[in-house]
């Protein structure tokens, strides 16, 4: 994978840590982050499946990017916002998401935090600071831009921070959210992942610049880019531009591991031996090496955790399968902040 | 007496003194105070970061303003010209009145987008349109047209203190030309409540914003009893008062800037077809703008004046 070029790396793929980073995570961290991700690897694995099976209608998973979330979440302070693309459920889990909201958000059921209204995958919570997902993929990068403006005019020591593809950085809503916040100087963090595929369009058909990092001085802005499939690089570069509270925008080199979506076949526009190549950067293997090679690791310390991860998402998984559907009543809630009678009348006219 | 500038202006100068939640930006509504001045003197009052200058860049201010909301602010943002709204179309229709919804109930984001609207002032194709009715086609948003200085007071203060988002479509034709006694103090005119301006028992004649005065002029010339209701907002709208009217008099004229194929005239129309049929004496009628482009020079053909309306009325008892 020769393109990537990272300008910075810590965690190298042999699991060699090479570099003194600026803020270094403490061993009990680097563990928990090790489980995070593999219990996000795991639950996208078995939601995949899920949807095979057609249980649920659609999943996306985060394989391979697992390091971004995690690590850029770790980054913050609990009173950050976070807008997440949606292959940010490691995100979820490093705010204390529980896991089995999780699940409930992928079946849709009424248990779901949005009333089974949005498709799977799109999560959020406001108690955990995390926006709730759209599908559109770039309109929240002003909302995130807008929310740091007002946490500026707050007063409080936070900033947002926007996760998207690098696809989305053709979207007319980047250029206005990253215009907007170095303008209104906002503490707001663009975190791109450049996975180098949006669905099966790869960048060299999406834009000519020198990757995303670039565009950050076109907007007099903060750049950075660096490894996105190191722990360690990804949770450095969020520490040190929080600390800026100014607009950033972080460009993390990675690769989708899997297909866009339950919706999407690979491939049909990439060859079986790129992925394969992709696969010796994976950041959940060279953080293995990583933790093993320092002695707080071994090979029964993870056949316990899988046992453990794989154990709590079938027992999530079946609770959510016997959860009800959301009440049909909850289709006209929260369309206004008062329920008005006209909807309640077009109500009546629905089946029950 | 004042004018509707000033009007706006004054809510606005109350609304950001007592709440501080509330900030004004668009294009030029900072130090200059917005092409049409009406957020004049605000940047001066509360300072630059609750009055300022916004990058020209319509899905910028609108995407701006829903993540200041989303974090309890309550911002409101201008569009220069109601034209120029579509390029923010999608973050208002996907974005902004879905925020509640989509996420089920826990983040919403009551913005007030506040655009100059309407024909009358030479301003061609992209300084005239009437647009309401692509967004009363959007469950979650509220759409408020103010027909003079009195309702766009008291409308606006309801927009800034409620809890939806609201496009506020102020009829620029009327800015001016159109002055009444306004309270000084605050007060809510509320949503969905119309206007019965005129009481009559031949015909019903429906309208809002700058249309309203036309249809005014009309009923006072066409020398028939016609009854005139200005909806003053059209998300929620007055069914009601709609109903009846149209129960007493059997006779419903509609008449609205913007094209008639698919304007909003269509589902009042409907409506009425749906909850009142037995009563009409006559097919509802409609008298709007054609279904073209807005035109430069002919704009006062295009329009449909005191003259189209009052035509229309004596068409409607004829039938």
């Amino acid at each position: 994978m020769g393109t990537i070029e990272a300008t910075l790396q810590f965690l190298n793929p042999e699991g060699v840590l090479a570099g003194k980073p600026e803020y270094l995570l403490e061993d009990e961290k680097v563990l928990e982050a090790y489980r995070l991700m593999v219990l996000t690897r795991h639950v996208d694995a078995r939601m995949v499946t899920l949807q095979r099976q057609g249980t649920i209608t659609f999943a996306l998973s985060s394989t391979g990017e697992e390091a971004c979330a995690v690590g850029a979440a770790f980054g913050l302070m609990p009173q950050d916002w976070i807008y997440p693309q949606y292959r940010e459920v490691g995100a979820l889990f490093a705010r204390g998401f529980p896991l089995e909201g999780f699940i409930h958000n992928m079946f849709c059921n009424g248990l779901d935090l949005n009333k089974g209204r949005q498709m799977p995958n799109h999560f959020g919570s406001k108690e955990h600071n995390i926006v709730t997902v759209s599908s559109p993929i770039a309109t929240k990068i002003p909302h995130a831009a807008g929310c740091a403006y007002a946490m500026k005019l707050q007063g409080e020591d936070a900033i947002s921070l926007c996760f998207f593809g690098e696809g989305a950085t053709s979207e007319g809503d980047f250029h206005a959210g990253l215009n907007f916040a170095a303008v209104l100087d906002a503490p707001c963090l663009f975190f791109c992942r450049n996975n180098r595929y949006a669905i099966s369009t790869p960048t060299s058909s999406q834009f000519r610049s020198e990757g995303i990092y670039p565009k950050a001085a076109g907007y007099g802005i903060e750049g950075m880019r660096i490894d996105g499939n190191d722990l360690f690089a990804v949770y450095d570069a969020v520490k040190r531009a929080r600390a800026l509270k100014k607009p950033v925008l972080i460009e993390a080199m990675t690769y989708r591991l899997g297909a866009h979506s339950t919706s999407d076949d690979p491939s049909v526009y990439r060859k079986s031996e790129e992925v394969e190549e992709a696969k010796k950067y994976d950041p959940l293997l060279r953080l293995n090496k990583y933790l093993i090679s320092k002695g707080l690791w071994n090979s029964e310390k993870e056949s316990a955790l899988l046992e453990k991860v794989q154990q709590e998402v079938t027992e999530a998984i079946e609770e959510a399968k016997i959860a009800p559907r959301p009440e049909v009543e909850t289709m006209i809630e929260d369309v206004y902040f008062e329920t008005p009678p006209s909807l309640k009348k077009q109500l009546g006219e629905v089946a029950r | 007496m004042i004018n509707m500038i000033q009007a706006l202006n004054q809510a606005l100068m109350q609304r950001m003194s007592r709440d501080e939640r509330v900030v004004v930006f668009g294009e030029d509504c900072g130090f200059f105070g917005g092409v049409f001045r009406v957020t004049s003197g605000l940047q001066q009052k509360f300072g630059k970061e609750r009055a300022f200058d916004a990058p020209l860049c319509e899905q910028g201010i609108v995407g701006f303003a829903i993540g200041m909301a989303q974090k309890g602010m309550k911002p409101c943002c201008e569009i220069q010209f109601a034209d120029y709204i579509f390029p923010a179309y999608d973050q208002i229709v996907n974005e902004l009145a879905k925020m509640r919804y989509r996420t089920g109930g826990q983040y919403s984001s009551p913005v007030v987008i506040r655009t100059p609207y309407g024909g009358g002032i030479h301003g061609g194709l992209y300084h005239s349109q009437s647009p309401e009715a692509q967004f009363l086609h959007t469950p979650g948003l509220r759409v408020v047209v103010p027909s003079g200085p009195y309702e766009a007071k008291g409308l606006l203060i309801t927009a800034l203190r409620g809890n939806d988002p609201v496009l506020f479509l102020e009829p620029k034709r009327i800015y001016r030309s159109l002055k009444e006694k306004v309270p000084e103090e605050e007060y809510e005119i509320p949503f969905g409540k119309a206007d019965i301006a005129r009481i009559g028992s031949q015909v019903t004649l429906v309208g809002w914003g700058a249309q309203h005065h036309q249809n005014m002029q009309a009923a006072e010339e066409c020398g028939l009893d016609v009854e005139v209701i200005n909806l003053r907002t059209l998300s929620p709208w007055d069914k009601a008062a709609v109903f009846r009217s149209v129960e007493k008099t059997g006779r419903l004229l509609v008449a609205h800037e913007a094209p008639k194929t698919g304007g909003f005239g269509a589902e009042i129309a409907a409506a009425v077809m749906e909850e009142a049929f037995l009563h009409l004496k006559a097919p509802v009628m409609r008298v709007a703008g054609l279904d073209t482009p807005f035109p430069h020079t002919l704009e006062k053909e295009y329009l449909p004046d005191a003259p189209r309306v009052v035509k229309a009325l004596q068409e409607i008892v004829k039938y």
